[in-house]
């Protein structure tokens, strides 16, 4: 027998004194933290720029294009869904947007408000035919990522004759609505943009959502065991749904960041960009298989990008770099995930 | 008393495939329906329709004394049915006090959660079934599989259920896991909750039980109140009686 059987059943007495490293563990986010600290401490020896000011905008703004729509990916992640058509949709709503305000004239708010209203839709589209015919996400939205690329490049080839978009600038209402998506605010005499608020905003609602509210705990249960949410009264099709809604939001946002901030968009763009959001979301500490990660953490995966792409630029190295960058700090990051997610449940026997 | 809840020839189909056909019993408050067959019987069947996860399409199913159809989980919860999944029951990676709380949660005035609130509700709720955790926040992975099954019985007892249905709660189970799983079961049953518990060993349920219906092929083998049949009989009226000799027979024959 030991003397914990014998003692009155308080509970606590056999929990010991939480450690402060084992508390510091269990966050899913500790790994792109400490990954974040390296990267900041290498460039910030290495380059000089880096660590001025005006670096600091630099790679913020980078980061903070990034990190809006890797934290709304990484919340539809740990729902246990991807979205693959989630880089194209920052140019589909981009393009919807700039098409109706050059081509029809539209006021750009209203025409803001039909391209958010578009974007919407297709992640609703998205959402349903994944539940509806419970394939994985990973197919149905590579479907709705390639038939977005050919419309976005199909559309904008027959309505204007080349594969860019420009003239927003002549557009009515294009200053107002400059000022909320793409304006600049000063910090000790240097220009911040604004989507980097954005991002901070969005990433503060993201993280309250997950981990303060009902629905916040619905995403990790659906993620988690999504049979075992339904037998418990979770709305799991309507949640899920709503994920990818989410996400197709966080295109729209950044689609109209860029639109109002260059006034012209390519039709292409975008592609490609699905990816970084994934990598962004792991490297913060999501599970591929859901029910896992953490806002916070994504928000910093997308820091960790920033960094080292504008780093890699003060260093005076070819970019060509980078993309060995990103893939030994995506390994890095899932073995260092991994090992501390097993740390973390042993911590508790 | 009208029973809790009562079926009488029920028949489920799906496509060309009967699942389950003319099945009748009933669940008592405060006792114990035992349902018991090998796999295939038709058990799963019956215990989602009466979880609402399918619609019966024969027969009447009737939810104290009321005709009803249940058109999803959530609606069955509603009318204090809740079930208890074998390997489903609850959320690995989430604590334990989250996975508690799960479709229920406790929020606060402005709608977060409470999360101060759900710890310790959690922890009274399990202590007052006799489980004793020693941390709400851990994950649930971390605990047992009897003791994962005792959170789930613990929150359906929590949030009103008036039928528990147990879909083979032991199976997994060593024999003294087992044990202290069907502690919980009789403390369920001790509560007033009418229990619905399914497994494939007769010596899990018979002590628990109060009635036993024996399915085979999707229909009815045979419906007993515990005074009318012995534990030995129990047994070998599932595994087929005559069958079971004839193996016997069998296997003698191999080792000789």
């Amino acid at each position: 027998m030991t003397v914990t059987a014998t003692a009155p059943p308080a509970a606590d007495e056999r929990l010991g004194k939480p450690k402060a490293m084992d508390q510091l563990i269990k966050r899913p986010e500790i790994g792109a933290m400490l990954g974040a600290l390296l990267v900041f401490l290498f460039f910030s020896v290495v380059t000089e720029q880096f660590l001025s000011i005006g670096g600091a905008a630099t790679w913020l703004d980078d980061a903070s294009m990034l990190g809006i729509m890797a934290v709304a990916v990484a919340m539809l992640m740990i729902g246990g869904e991807f979205d693959l058509s989630a880089g194209v949709m920052t140019a589909s709503t981009a393009l919807v947007t700039a098409l109706l305000a050059t081509q029809l004239g539209l006021n750009v708010w209203l025409s803001l408000l039909v391209s958010l209203a578009f974007a919407l839709a297709v992640g609703a589209l998205n959402g349903w035919l994944v539940m509806r015919t419970g394939l994985p996400s990973f197919i149905v939205t590579l479907g709705s990522f390639l038939a977005l690329q050919g419309l976005n490049l199909g559309i904008t080839r027959l309505v204007t004759g080349s594969v860019q978009v420009s003239g927003m600038r002549d557009a009515a209402g294009y200053e107002s609505a400059g000022f909320l998506f793409a304006s600049t605010f000063q910090i000790g005499g240097t220009s911040f943009y604004v989507s980097i608020i954005w991002w901070v905003l969005f990433t503060v609602v993201a993280s309250t959502v997950l981990m303060r509210t009902k629905f916040g705990n619905w995403i990790f249960a659906i993620g988690g065991a999504s049979q075992s949410s339904r037998a418990v009264g979770v709305p799991v099709v309507r949640s899920k749904i709503l994920l990818f809604m989410t996400t197709a939001f966080a295109a729209w946002l950044v689609g109209s960041i860029n639109i109002l901030r260059y006034a012209s968009v390519q039709a292409n763009q975008g592609i490609g960009l699905e990816f970084q959001y994934i990598i962004a979301a792991v490297i913060g500490g999501c599970l591929l298989t859901g029910g896992f990660g953490s806002a916070v953490g994504a928000a910093i995966g997308a820091l960790i990008f920033g960094m080292a792409r504008q780093g890699i630029v003060y260093a005076g190295w070819n970019s060509d770099w980078f993309q060995l960058f990103l893939g030994v700090m995506l390994l890095a990051a899932v073995l260092v995930n991994n090992m501390l997610r097993r740390r973390a449940e042993r911590v508790r026997r | 008393m009208t029973s809790l809840i009562e079926t009488e020839n029920i028949g489920k189909t799906y496509g060309s495939v009967i699942a389950l056909s003319e099945v009748s019993t009933v669940v008592n408050a405060g006792e114990v329906t035992c349902v018991l067959g090998d796999n295939g019987a038709g058990k799963s069947t019956l215990i989602k329709i009466l979880a609402g996860v399918h619609q019966h399409d024969q027969g009447s199913f009737r939810v104290e004394g009321e005709e009803i159809r249940f058109s999803s989980p959530r609606e069955a919860l509603d009318r204090g049915i809740a079930t208890v999944y074998q390997d489903l029951a609850v959320v690995p990676l989430m604590s334990v006090w989250r996975n508690f709380f799960l479709g229920s949660e406790p929020t606060t005035k402005l709608g977060f959660l409470d999360r101060k609130k759900g710890k310790e509700i959690t922890k009274k709720a399990l202590s007052d079934m006799g489980i004793d955790l020693r941390d709400v926040e851990q994950p649930v992975g971390t605990l047992s599989g009897g003791e994962r099954q005792c959170v789930a019985i613990a929150r359906a007892v929590h949030f009103g259920a008036k039928v528990l249905i147990l879909d083979e709660p032991t199976a997994a189970l060593g024999v003294k896991q087992a044990g202290v799983v069907l502690k919980y079961v009789a403390q369920a049953r001790d509560r007033g909750l009418g229990v619905v518990l399914i497994t494939h060993n007769p010596h899990h349920a018979y002590p628990v039980g109060n009635r036993f219906l024996l399915l085979k092929r999707g229909r009815a083998l045979g419906s007993y109140e515990k005074s009318e049949i012995d534990i030995n009989e129990l047994t070998k009226q599932m595994a087929g009686g005559a069958e079971l000799e004839a193996l016997e027979h069998e296997l003698r024959g191999v080792e000789a």
